[in-house]
């Protein structure tokens, strides 16, 4: 992957975050998630958050992934500034260039397995037959095809996350958040589902960024950026911030 | 769009139990109105046709001073030889159905003790338009034109004076010369129209025994007219205008019942919208709760791109679902017993409610109009969509991240 991906990896940044701060007021109470984050993350990452629970992998992954807004300091997706974009600006970046696999199996019940992985298609309105194309390329890559018309309380854990992964990958997105995405998984799903996100960062190039502090999914990623209360400590085997 | 009602449809069936129930409160509350809207238009119609029939017919043809509300019976306000008019008037216009003279006077009955207040009519017991009477009577016999002692009461007089076949009574009329005349009447027959206002306080006499007792000889207060069809009443009254009398239409002599049934669309749309109210708030809130269940999978679609106004489509698509499946119900629901009460018809007693001046039948014979079906299905609609609106705008201005953590 680092040899088809290589020449994008110093031209390409996906995200650069500068001195982000994100501090949420419950009450009287303000607790600062983050406290002064700075990251870049270049094209065709597979890259890991971790840390303790706490430590602000998530609210850095939804801040990466526009579903929450920084308190101060700026995030750059793609080239663009997303603290200066409206709510349905930041949808159209979430729909066009994002994609999410969450820890619980966020698939919506009523939808099938295929209709699941169409629906951002759908929204990012393509046209029917490239979109049955696409969902049912989606679904042979992460081993589903058969299961195509299931709903999702016909899947198990481990095959719902990968009709998540095939979801977050339809509108072929420049990155991929995925939140603790094997948290809820046995062992053997487990891999399952990180052994595919690798195979489709090295086939397709697109970035993954997971938060997780499972070690066995730690050793897939190429780059360990650790967090702790709030501020990157470690980058890649490097202290990173005092 | 398709994909629009394709979700929206799936998620009502998720929770079949209470969508049908929202569904259920739309057709019950439609269903009602539009029953409500049946009985008012069938007791108008029938007030209406009632009032036509008995009394007002299409048109009414009067001397030039005659006033109905004083009951003159002076010479100069009556018609003079009323059959010669006529028969000139019925070979001119074909859509003359019937045409009849009637004298009308004010009178009182007396029996023993007790005494009413009555109109008195002189009709001729053989035209057409006063088979109605014939038809009506429930004891005894029709009034024939030669019975200088017979007279017609209504039923429930008879039942408050306590009357039968071959009592007798006295009758107490006004005259043409303003004087009072007085006679005991054997009460040939009573009769019903099913119209209590009218019966308890009309009572008939053949049309020359009339013309005798009262003085008013060979002359008629009114000429009573049916057309082929009441919406000829207009032209046929603007072809009869004549220098020697008057003619009325149907429509002047029931502006009461117009206005009535003005005044009462406009209460009744104040009572639909209450009834729709307490129904869109069954709607409304089965879909907040739907919002609250579903808050995880709007972060969900969120988080993929969908924007607010795709979320807010997204529920009021399934409000406008409801709304459907609740106005069909709500049309079977209205249609069949407004078809049923159309047939058999509602039970009124309007003997105790001691209402004059609208001749109401006994039992109200619902009529569904097109008019009403299509206004209370868009109403009904409108005011469900409008009260799903808070929870889908809610549902819509959700923050992803919040959305997607369950709050």
């Amino acid at each position: 992957m680092k040899e088809d991906s290589s020449s994008k990896e110093f031209t390409m940044e996906v995200t650069n975050i500068s001195n982000v701060t994100r501090t949420f007021t419950i009450g009287k109470v303000e607790t600062r998630a983050l406290r002064g984050v700075n990251l870049k993350i270049e094209s065709g990452e597979f890259t890991a958050l971790v840390g303790p629970s706490g430590s602000g992998k998530t609210t850095l992954l939804q801040i990466i992934g526009c579903l929450d807004q920084p308190t101060t300091g700026s995030v750059i997706i793609n080239g663009q500034d997303v603290t200066k974009l409206n709510r349905n600006q930041r949808a159209d970046l979430r729909k066009g260039t994002l994609g999410f696999v969450f820890q619980f199996f966020a698939l919506i019940p009523t939808l099938s397995a295929y209709e699941n992985v169409e629906m951002p298609l759908l929204l990012s309105r393509q046209k029917n037959g490239t979109r049955k194309e696409r969902v049912m390329e989606l679904l042979n890559a992460v081993g589903l095809a058969d299961r195509a018309h299931h709903r999702p309380d016909q899947l198990s854990g481990g095959e719902q996350q990968r009709v998540a992964v095939a979801r977050a990958l339809a509108t072929n997105p420049k990155l991929i958040l995925a939140d603790e995405p094997t948290a809820n998984l046995d062992t053997e799903n487990g891999r399952q589902v990180m052994d595919i996100m690798q195979r489709l960062n090295k086939e397709t190039g697109v970035t993954f960024v997971f938060a997780t502090h499972d070690p066995r999914v730690i050793k897939y990623a190429q780059r360990v950026v650790t967090l702790r209360d709030g501020l990157i400590v470690e980058n890649n085997g490097k202290s990173a911030q005092a | 769009m398709f994909q629009l009602f394709k979700m929206a449809f799936r998620d009502l069936g998720r929770n079949k139990r209470r969508t049908i129930l929202s569904a259920l409160a739309v057709s019950v509350g439609m269903g009602l109105l539009l029953l409500m809207s049946a009985v008012l238009v069938g007791e108008m119609r029938g007030a209406l046709q009632n009032t036509i029939q008995l009394f007002s017919g299409h048109l009414q043809i009067r001397g030039l001073n005659y006033d109905e509300n004083k009951i003159s019976l002076k010479w100069e306000d009556l018609i003079e030889n009323p059959q010669a008019l006529i028969d000139t008037v019925t070979a001119q216009y074909p859509q003359i159905v019937d045409a009849t003279p009637r004298l009308v006077a004010s009178g009182i009955v007396t029996r023993g003790e007790n005494s009413r207040g009555v109109q008195v009519i002189g009709l001729d017991p053989e035209s057409e338009a006063n088979q109605v009477y014939r038809q009506g009577v429930i004891a005894g016999d029709f009034l024939t034109s030669d019975d200088r002692e017979g007279i017609l009461i209504g039923q429930p007089l008879a039942e408050k004076l306590g009357l039968a076949v071959g009592d007798q009574i006295n009758l107490l009329v006004n005259t043409s010369n303003g004087d009072v005349q007085e006679q005991m009447f054997t009460i040939r027959g009573i009769y019903t129209t099913n119209t209590f206002g009218y019966d308890e306080s009309t009572v008939f006499l053949p049309l020359a025994k009339a013309q005798t007792i009262t003085g008013a000889e060979n002359r008629a207060s009114l000429i009573f007219i049916m057309l082929q069809d009441r919406d000829q009443a207009d032209s046929v009254a603007a072809a009869l205008q004549s220098p020697n009398y008057t003619v009325v239409t149907w429509r002047d002599m029931n502006a009461m019942i117009v206005q009535v049934e003005d005044f009462a669309n406009a209460y009744m749309t104040i009572f639909y919208l209450i009834v729709l109210g307490i129904t869109a708030t069954v709607v409304s809130n089965t879909l907040v709760m739907s919002v609250f269940e579903r808050t995880r999978e709007i972060g969900i679609l969120a988080a993929i791109g969908m924007k607010g106004r795709r979320i807010l489509a997204q529920f009021l698509t399934e409000a406008a679902l409801i709304a459907t499946i609740g106005v069909i119900g709500g049309l079977i629901l209205g249609g069949a017993l407004s078809y049923y009460f159309e047939l058999y018809g509602f039970p009124m007693d309007i003997s105790k409610m001691g209402l004059t001046g609208i001749l109401i039948n006994n039992r109200i014979y619902t009529h569904l109009t097109l008019d009403n079906v299509i206004y209370l299905s868009v109403l009904t609609y409108i005011v469900t969509l409008l009260a799903s609106f808070a929870p889908a705008r809610m549902a819509s201005r959700m923050e992803p991240v919040e959305a997607l953590h369950g709050k």
